[in-house]
């Protein structure tokens, strides 16, 4: 079906600095496959260029295998919802859904024919003689892939086309867009600057910024072993807890920020070299409320309580930093606090502080699988 | 409970009448803020338009002296005397054929050529300059710059018809020709301006809709009859009301051209009235003339709305 390739892509804008750099990515056949970054990261302008929307500055884009720099957008055989929507609002659901297979002079028959498909997988019946500014952000949205779906190419882009609905309405979205994806076998480029979208919707995720890749890899490895500060950060919520930390002087403590005092465990810290200015991260869930055990605690002043009713996340402060916890349950704490919380070395990441590269990833501890019937 | 009841009740109907009182008193003070806010289009709208307007629906009614006093009252006979005038008939039916000639020719024609300068192309800015200039140019400019185009021995235009073999024409005083010299001076006058308007609509369409159109592997002229001339409807109904009311108001093209000649051939109905009042001193007859001109605009301009709502795609 689909496959595309990018091989050291890079696009620039009048021969200045390089918009996107040194591109390298493959993205198999019926995957779902995520851009994600922070606005102005090249995310879109990666999307629109395997569209054939925008020239290619250098480097090789194939699709099936074949090098399609040269082709129009309509040669790609790719359908794309925009983040717009870009229906057209002079005409009815029924001829925007129809208006490219019109456009192709594609038979009348199957033009009913795709038509009542993609109307029935998308509940649209009861609307196709409505305009555009007649129908809820919702339904304009399942519009759009209706356009995308009666086109049957078997590859499909989108550019951030949930960021205009509201979060309830989104939530649904995502579910919608992911089966269908499966239930026709398309290989999906999504573009996203949402990271919650990302990890829920993508088989891979690819985290850009700055226009340079920062890591492709499974939503789960993203989380679990984020390949730096950056994608660290951007991956999780609550964002992950940072900290600047250094070893004591004869190396039997990790100080973060010159408050917490870790007792060096060499079982964990072997491998770590002692001698340089470190960034460590913890998330969320592992900053845990002290229960039976009591190794590892350390008294931390809690300035914020947030309850969310299934859980709580409760703010402290850490040297100059801010960092969460995310506990289980409803818990009452007051404000300001000090609490007891375990941390324990072996879910800490260290990050180089200076080239912000990971060091060692948090020791997983064994995932818990699914019972299968 | 119910003991106090009833004294809440009272109160509560002062407390409501109050409000109404203090509602009446914001409502008052923010009408005649409005109002101030409205005062300098009030004061130059009845000094130069309303007062003027009243003032020839007035004289209309009149017959005057050379100054444009007030001699008799004649009710209705000024509009009576102009529907049996010849030359007045004459001049409503050719300038209903002068808007023929002249709007249709100028939206296509300023279409086109927004078309072509919305490719994005180096050096476009060049031509869009060029487009729209017409608009920079006078009328009286214009007018005199192409009376010598028409002129019949040393007129450009002439000289190309010579060059191809075809006899010369007398542009601006044979009948056959004379409204349909000034009809092209004034499509060449209004082009620049509709073209800007157009190239502006077009500008603003959401470049989305042709993005995704081309993905559909839409070609260029079903984007250019499915999309662009749909959602610029709203801009041509602009620039084909104004064009119209434009066309119906020409006058000094007429005045260096032609004056109105030849055999009244190119006599619209503003020259009409022009001459009627300061070249006969009728001054009653010619505000009559100004009368039913206001009205078939209005009228036009209404039965446009009419019509044209129906097919108009506002965003």
């Amino acid at each position: 079906m689909s496959q595309i390739d990018l091989i050291n892509i890079a696009k620039s804008y009048d021969k200045q600095k390089d918009v996107l750099n040194g591109i390298d990515l493959s993205i198999e056949e019926g995957e779902f496959f995520v851009l994600v970054g922070p606005s102005g990261s090249g995310k879109s302008t990666l999307l629109r260029m395997i569209a054939g929307l925008e020239e290619i500055s250098g480097g090789v884009l194939k699709i099936n295998g074949q090098t399609v720099n040269h082709l129009p957008p309509k040669d790609r055989n790719l359908s794309m919802v925009f983040q717009n929507y870009a229906l057209y609002p002079h005409l009815s659901v029924k001829e925007n859904i129809l208006f490219g297979l019109k456009g192709r002079k594609v038979e009348k028959q199957e033009q009913m024919r795709r038509l009542h498909d993609a109307v029935e997988m998308l509940g649209l019946q009861d609307l196709l003689k409505r305009k555009p500014r007649e129908l809820s952000g919702g339904q304009r949205q399942r519009v759009a892939l209706g356009r995308a779906v009666v086109s049957h190419a078997p590859l499909c882009l989108m550019d951030e086309p949930l960021s205009n609905l509201d979060a309830k309405l989104r939530a649904n979205m995502r579910v919608e867009i992911r089966r269908l994806q499966k239930k026709l076998g398309l290989t999906m480029v999504y573009v996203t600057h949402d990271q919650v979208e990302a990890m829920t919707m993508g088989d891979r995720i690819m985290v850009l910024n700055d226009g340079k890749i920062q890591q492709i890899g499974k939503p789960i490895t993203l989380y679990n072993e984020p390949e730096n500060l950056f994608v660290a950060s951007f991956i999780g919520s609550p964002k992950i807890n940072l900290g600047s930390a250094v070893f004591s002087e004869n190396a039997k403590h990790l100080i973060i920020e010159d408050e917490l005092h870790i007792p060096v465990d060499p079982a964990v810290f072997h491998h770590i070299p002692k001698d340089r200015k470190l960034t460590v991260g913890i998330r969320a869930e592992h900053l845990e409320p002290c229960l039976a055990k009591k190794e590892n605690m350390y008294k931390l002043e809690a300035v914020n309580v947030e309850q969310l009713g299934n859980e709580t996340l409760i703010a402290f402060e850490v040297g100059s930093e801010l960092w969460t916890a995310k506990w289980p349950g409803q818990w009452q704490i007051e404000f300001g606090q000090k609490v007891l919380v375990q941390m324990k070395p072996e879910n800490l990441l260290f990050f180089d502080a200076d080239s912000g590269e990971l060091i060692k990833s948090a020791e997983l501890e064994t995932s818990q699988g699914a019972v299968t019937v | 409970m119910s003991m106090i009841a009833p004294t809440i009740g009272t109160n509560e109907e002062a407390y409501l009448s109050q409000v109404e009182r203090v509602k009446r008193k914001s409502r008052l003070k923010s009408f005649f803020k409005g109002m101030l806010f409205l005062l300098p289009s009030i004061i130059l709208f009845s000094v130069f338009v309303f007062y003027p307007m009243f003032q020839t629906i007035y004289l209309s009614f009149f017959l005057t002296n050379a100054q444009g006093a007030t001699t008799v009252f004649v009710g209705w006979e000024n509009y009576k005397a102009l529907f049996v005038d010849p030359i007045f008939l004459k001049s409503v039916k050719n300038t209903f054929l002068f808007v023929f000639l002249t709007v249709p020719p100028t939206v296509i024609i300023s279409f086109a050529l927004a078309v072509i300068a919305n490719e994005k192309l180096k050096g476009i800015g060049f031509f869009r300059t060029i487009f729209s200039s017409t608009m920079g140019v006078s009328v009286a400019a214009a007018s005199v710059f192409w009376l010598y185009l028409f002129h019949p021995t040393m007129g450009l235009l002439n000289k190309i018809l010579e060059a191809f073999g075809a006899g010369g024409i007398e542009w601006l005083t044979d009948p056959k020709w004379a409204l349909l010299a000034v009809s092209m001076t004034t499509i060449w006058m209004n082009i620049g301006f509709t073209f800007l308007i157009l190239l502006g609509g077009m500008q603003s369409i959401d470049s989305s809709l042709y993005e995704s159109a081309d993905i559909e592997g839409s070609g260029y002229f079903y984007k250019l009859r499915r999309i662009t001339i749909p959602m610029l409807s709203p801009t041509f109904f602009f620039v084909i009301t104004v064009s119209i009311i434009h066309s119906f108001q020409t006058f000094g093209q007429i005045d260096i051209l032609t004056k109105g000649g030849p055999a009244n051939e190119t006599n619209l109905i503003v020259y009409s009235i022009y001459r009627e009042a300061f070249v006969n001193y009728q001054f009653g007859s010619a505000s009559a003339q100004a009368v039913v001109l206001f009205i078939l605009i209005l009228l036009m301009t209404a039965l446009q709305f009419k019509l044209g709502e129906r097919k108009v795609h506002y965003q």
